[in-house]
């Protein structure tokens, strides 16, 4: 098990290597130039001379790339342009806001989603399936930025039961939580529902019937497991999307996440910030599928590791 | 004079299409003695497997629904109990073993797991109990290396270990009937002599009846008492084995006794039987095997014969009128 998960994580390397560069490049080869923002228009030559030699941004783009990287190595993600801080300190202190809202919204979606996606199956051309389906439906079709937007609109302007902005208690994070949580529990659904409808025409469920086990039994022992398994493959790719909701919802529910800390960045064209918040981003979706590998393989005994 | 441990009387299960209602089996009555080997023998698609399922009461529904007659077991018909008291009999009283032994097990479950659970159910064994009964069950069926293999996953067995796995399961729990839908067509050669040996030594020492499913003829004459031959939902003819081989009545009997494989051990084609077995439903009137008959008759394309007793022999064909 330790060799299946060593070698993955070998595997991961050159992807990780492709981002840095991905990262790097595109960042540098935007438009808009950096020094300019920190001196404002009236500043001199020599002093933006001076500037742009300290930030380093005068040396050749493979030379700043190596930079880059020999301290990325060392835990170093360079220093805001604007605040004159270490990039790191900066996720450090945003990246828990953004993780909470995750977090619980995996969890969220996967305690809707599973049951959901089960008694659809089980009950196939039901109404509650008809339901369950409409349900889904409407959820993958909703942005969830749209769907936060209608929440804070119902929820905190109106009726005045949550704040409107800001973190730090649950109440702060109920509403972005219920926004990506749903939308991505209505995808979630339908795997389940697909992936249970296969697992349940299959000839080890009815070897199980055949055996007097109870539906209870059949269903939740013999079908869920091999259910799930395919749900758990993609376990990494929803991480990406939870990820990426929540982001976009620190916008909406104005929370001071990485998300937030990020797009800021953005406008500023403060590099080494934007290059650290997305490579703290993508790193995070890739450990959510060296997570995913792992649960694969302890819930599938077919993977040889 | 020995008693019938089950009797099938007028089954009839159909398949809901659409608005259609298509017959799989239809009418069909037959009886299993104590400890017999009972064999049903008929093509691909004549209702076999329907038959089988519809004993357990497994018969998908939607789109199949057993729509009438009545199976007997123990002074009760499994077509009105309850499911709580099919369950009981399911893997308990009837077990059943199928064609697929490659995807029967459950691929995420260990060999012991699934061994035990029926145990455990059915025998109110403790966990470690049904294990070492488990156990037993695998070297029972000639299992190698057993106590390996209860913690192993299927995929790390052959087909013909997890036919045999699925034997021992079926057996475990001690059953007056084992239904085999055609547990060795799936396999090579050589693994199926073994299972049909296998199944045959299990019902000598256990005293269980046996309702063998094939489509080949061979198989019937190895381990069948008696026989039951269908076509296209029916039964076509019914009686011992010595008999059936002997003096075999229907058309259709006759084309299949000539498929068995000669001497040399290869298989002639069923050129004796001219077409293919029609679709359920794609013939209505007269006799289902009209099609394909050398002796059909006028009346034949229009009327359905009944069944009629031919010396020992019951036969569904109006030659014997
Ligand atoms: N799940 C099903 N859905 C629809 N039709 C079915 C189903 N199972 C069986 N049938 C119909 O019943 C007929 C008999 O099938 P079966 O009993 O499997 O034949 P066999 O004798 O080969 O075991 C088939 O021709 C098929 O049309
Ligand atoms: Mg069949």
């Amino acid at each position: 098990m330790l060799k299946y998960i060593i070698k993955k994580i070998i595997l991961m390397i050159p992807v990780l290597i492709g981002l840095t560069i991905i990262i790097f490049l595109i960042l540098h080869l935007a438009p808009g130039d950096p020094v300019d923002l920190i001196v404002g228009p009236n500043a001199t030559p020599e002093v933006y001379e001076n500037i742009r030699r300290d930030l380093g941004l005068d040396k050749p783009l493979l030379t700043q790339y190596m930079v880059f990287v020999g301290k990325l190595l060392k835990g170093d993600l360079g220093d805001s342009i604007l605040q004159r801080r270490p990039v790191m300190d900066m996720i450090i202190q945003r990246f828990p806001i953004t993780l909470e809202v995750g977090v619980w919204a995996l969890i969220l979606s996967f305690v809707i989603a599973i049951p959901t996606g089960i008694l659809a199956a089980v009950n196939r051309n039901s109404t509650l399936d008809y339901a369950a389906m409409t349900f889904a439906l409407v959820g993958v079709s909703m942005p969830t930025f749209f769907l936060g937007l209608l929440l804070l609109y119902f929820f905190a302007f109106r009726l005045g039961w949550f704040p409107v902005s800001g973190y730090g208690t649950w109440r702060h994070l109920i509403l972005p939580v219920i926004a990506i949580g749903v939308t991505d529990a209505a995808v979630t659904a339908r795997m389940v529902r697909s992936s249970m409808l296969e697992v349940i025409g299959q000839d080890y469920v009815r070897t199980a019937r055949a055996k007097g086990l109870d539906e209870n039994k059949v269903i939740n022992k013999h079908a869920l497991k091999n259910a799930l398994i395919p749900i758990i493959t993609l376990l990494g790719m929803r991480m990406g999307w939870i990820m990426g909701g929540s982001v976009i919802l620190e916008i909406v529910f104005n929370r001071p996440g990485i998300g937030r800390l990020m797009v800021d960045a953005i406008f500023s064209r403060d590099y080494p910030v934007v290059q650290g918040s997305m490579l703290l981003l993508t790193a995070s979706i890739l450990l959510g599928n060296l997570i995913a590998d792992i649960l694969y393989a302890v819930a599938d005994p077919r993977i040889k590791y | 004079m020995k008693n019938y441990v089950l009797e099938v009387k007028n089954l009839s299960t159909s398949f809901h299409s659409g608005k259609k209602e298509i017959p799989a089996v239809e009418n069909l009555s037959f009886s299993i003695l104590e400890g017999e080997t009972l064999g049903i023998v008929g093509e691909s698609g004549s209702g076999k497997s329907v038959t089988a399922l519809s004993i357990m009461r497994l018969i998908p529904n939607p789109p199949g629904e057993i729509i009438g007659g009545e199976i007997l077991y123990k002074d009760s018909d499994l077509l009105k109990i309850s499911d709580d008291k099919i369950r009981q009999i399911r893997g308990n009283s009837i077990s059943m073993i199928f064609q697929e032994p490659m995807t029967s097990l459950n691929p995420v479950y260990t060999i012991g797991n699934q061994l035990s659970e029926a145990l455990i159910l059915h025998k109110n064994l403790s966990k470690k109990e049904a294990m070492a009964k488990s156990l037993e069950m695998l070297i029972s069926v000639g299992v190698p290396l057993a106590e390996k293999r209860l913690r192993q996953y299927p995929h790390q067995l052959s087909g013909g270990m997890r036919q045999r796995v699925m034997i021992a399961m079926a057996l475990s729990c001690e059953p007056d009937i084992l239904i085999a839908d055609e547990p060795t067509t799936a396999l090579d050669v050589t693994i199926q002599a073994q299972i049909l040996n296998l199944i045959k030594e299990m019902k000598d020492r256990m005293g269980t009846a046996v309702l063998l499913i094939t489509h080949d003829m061979g198989v019937i004459a190895e381990v069948a008492d008696r026989v039951l031959v269908m076509y296209c939902g029916r039964a076509v003819e019914y009686a011992d084995a010595r008999t059936l081989f002997k003096t075999p009545k229907h058309p259709y009997t006759v084309g299949l006794l000539e498929s068995i494989p000669n001497i040399e051990g290869e298989k002639k084609e069923l050129h004796s039987i001219r077409g293919s077995v029609p679709t359920p439903g794609q013939i209505t009137e007269g006799c289902r095997f009209k099609t394909r008959c050398d002796f059909v008759m006028d009346k034949c394309i229009t009327l359905e014969p009944p069944i009629f007793d031919v010396g020992e022999s019951k036969v569904r064909c109006w030659k014997y009128e």
